[in-house]
């Protein structure tokens, strides 16, 4: 187990992509694209649990199915086999199986009278606990709660937070007169419709508790900066200045947002307060200044600027002081996203007449290009920052595609809005990762 | 008598239609549902473009086209189109109590708000020109539509040299 372990650091944590969108369409269909197997995966078995066969089944399916689409798990046969938290494992049998690690469970009741999951992680080769917990949750979340055990087995395994447990938020084009804003969980399950417009929705982006979502709405036929509380389905106006108003970005303290405001003339970033009030213009330059992007520590905004006569990544100071070049290969360099860790930025770059997720190391502006995409748009990190979520093209059709951030394993996942027999089932656009679950 | 009481109406549905940020975000919580089925839909109410003077609609009249069209990553109004220009800024002269919005298209290759601000760019480029030609600053809004509104949907040079547009609309066409 542990030598895995250190192999798995050794080679910089390759992790893939777990995610599968699904679109609301009742035909909407999981496409899952692998141009590149991960070698080094770890063998993890997941044990039926104990208790009500219905609800296990449920919430291993759930637990299995994160764990492997992630890249980082092979998944080693249980033989269906029921094992509980409290029995204890014969650790030469699934050692015999290939199993590093097993974990095993139980659906009880709890002492208020809903449904318990408790699980236990055992490191098989080295025959000890890992780990393990409990999740309280009613029937309908139990699916919530196998993501829950996922991100712990996970973290147990790998080191590093998982992200199963939280949210993406995207839009769907349904037709020229019909847009859609989803909010789903990180599998592409359980989406919700957050707002439905006639005219496009664009640029949707987290507050980062969670609870809010900042978006261009075209409704009144202009872009209009709105900010949407998701539990409530309250909005406020932002901005809706003269002219245009765009490219919503969170302050890391969720208190501010950085848009681009084009009622001074051009398009300008300002700095407001999440209420819309006290507008201050950061950008002084004659030229497009768009696609603002905090950095992680509130210290920089990054953006996009024609102001050396192509479009390039530059990024400001909220302080004050002069404005720095950041990107400099090629001749369009668009959308920059800073990472959680705040050491790379993913943009898009156009290469050989395509538009390609790329990501730069901040340190050395070492640039590695990910995809060899047509039209890659809005990048945007996973909260624990191994992979990249980007709106791609396919068949035609905007898919949501997924890529592992050191394009070591190219391995993706992508989602068609829907089958065959629906043609004109709409384009899945715009994504935007949710942060942590509280 | 009739061509005389129109723009008089329609100076009071102006009136009635001019918004402030504010007014603005007083109706900003409309019942939108934030999940499970009952989503309410969130539309604008439309205004009645039958009542524009016949001279902005006449297929005859040049101030009938609206629509300025740009090079690839350009925003300059090209030489062909002053006239077109000039004759809009002329009615917005003659009529003060018009309006016109401009809204500036980009085609769809490239960043969504890079080329919202592109789009902003060509808007801007047309409102500027008006403006130098006698139309007044509160008469005028530039706003972009980017890629988000293609007139044609197309994937070739044709349809994208459709999309690289500004359109110039007057109130109650918006």
């Amino acid at each position: 187990m542990s030598r895995t372990l250190s192999q798995i650091r050794r080679i910089g944590l390759f992790a893939v992509c777990a995610l599968a969108l699904l679109h609301a369409s009742a035909h909407a269909q999981l496409t899952i694209e692998i141009t590149g197997a991960g070698a080094n995966r770890i063998p993890v078995a997941i044990a039926d649990f104990g208790g009500d066969p219905a609800a296990s089944r449920i919430l291993t399916s759930v637990i299995r199915s994160d764990l492997e689409r992630s890249g980082l798990f092979k998944m080693i046969d249980t033989g269906g086999i029921a094992i509980t938290e409290t029995s204890s494992p014969i650790f030469g049998d699934w050692k015999s199986r290939g199993a590093d690690a097993l974990a095993a469970g139980s659906i009880g009741v709890s002492a208020d009278g809903r449904q318990e999951a408790r699980f236990r992680l055992y490191d098989v080769t080295r025959e000890t606990v890992l780990g393990g917990s409990a999740f309280v949750t009613s029937k309908p979340m139990l699916r919530a709660a196998g993501h829950r055990i996922a991100d712990v087995i996970y973290e147990k395994l790998t080191g590093e937070p998982g992200v199963f447990s939280t949210r993406i938020a995207y839009v769907v084009r349904v037709n020229a007169a019909r847009y859609e804003l989803h909010i789903a969980d990180a599998d592409g399950q359980n989406a919700q419709v957050a707002l439905i417009s006639k005219e496009p929705i664009i640029s949707p982006s987290w507050s980062p508790d969670g609870d809010r979502l900042a978006y261009v709405s075209f409704e009144n036929k202009k872009p209009v900066v709105y900010v949407h509380s998701l539990a409530s389905g309250k909005r406020i106006v932002v901005a809706n200045f003269k002219g245009s108003n765009s490219a919503p970005a969170w302050s890391p303290d969720g208190r501010r947002l950085a848009v681009v405001l084009s009622k001074e003339g051009g398009s300008q970033i300002f700095i407001v307060n999440a209420d819309g009030t006290g507008a201050q213009r950061l950008t002084s330059s004659s030229a497009i200044n768009t696609e603002p992007n905090f950095s992680p520590d509130g210290q920089f905004v990054y953006f996009t600027s024609d102001r050396g006569g192509s479009p390039q990544i530059y990024r400001a100071a909220i302080g004050g002081g002069d404005v720095q070049r950041v990107s400099f290969e090629g001749s369009y360099n668009v959308t920059p996203r800073l990472s959680p860790d705040g050491k790379s930025m993913a943009f898009i770059s156009r290469r050989d007449g395509g538009f390609r997720l790329s990501v730069m190391d901040l340190a050395s502006r070492q640039v590695q290009v990910l995809t060899d995409s047509y039209k890659d748009e809005s990048p945007t990190f996973a909260p624990n920052g191994r992979m990249i979520l980007i709106a791609t093209e396919s068949g035609g059709r905007g898919v949501l595609s997924a890529v592992s951030t050191d394009g070591r394993i190219k391995q993706r996942l992508s989602i068609s809005a829907g089958d065959v027999r629906e043609p004109s089932a709409g384009d899945v656009r715009e994504p935007a990762w949710g942060p942590f679950n509280k | 008598m009739k061509q005389l009481v129109i723009p008089a109406a329609l100076a009071l549905m102006l009136a009635a239609c001019s918004s402030t940020p504010d007014a603005d975000k007083a109706g900003a919580g409309a019942p939108v549902e934030s999940r499970g089925p009952g989503v309410a839909t969130v539309t604008t109410g439309g205004v009645d473009s039958h009542r524009l003077p016949p001279e902005l609609t006449d297929p005859n009249n040049i101030l009938s086209k609206r629509s300025v069209y740009f090079d690839y990553d350009n925003y300059e109004v090209k030489p062909e189109y002053r006239d077109l220009v000039a004759s809009h800024a002329k009615f917005l002269t003659q009529n003060r109590q018009f309006k016109m919005l401009i809204q500036g298209n980009t085609d769809q290759r490239g960043s969504r708000e890079y080329n919202l601000a592109l789009g902003q760019k060509r808007a801007d480029a047309v409102k500027r020109m008006l403006a130098l030609l006698g139309a007044q600053e509160e008469q005028l809004e530039a706003v972009s539509l980017g890629e988000e509104k293609p007139k044609n949907e197309g994937q070739n040079e044709t349809a994208w040299a459709e999309n690289r547009r500004a359109d110039m609309l007057y109130n109650g066409e918006f």
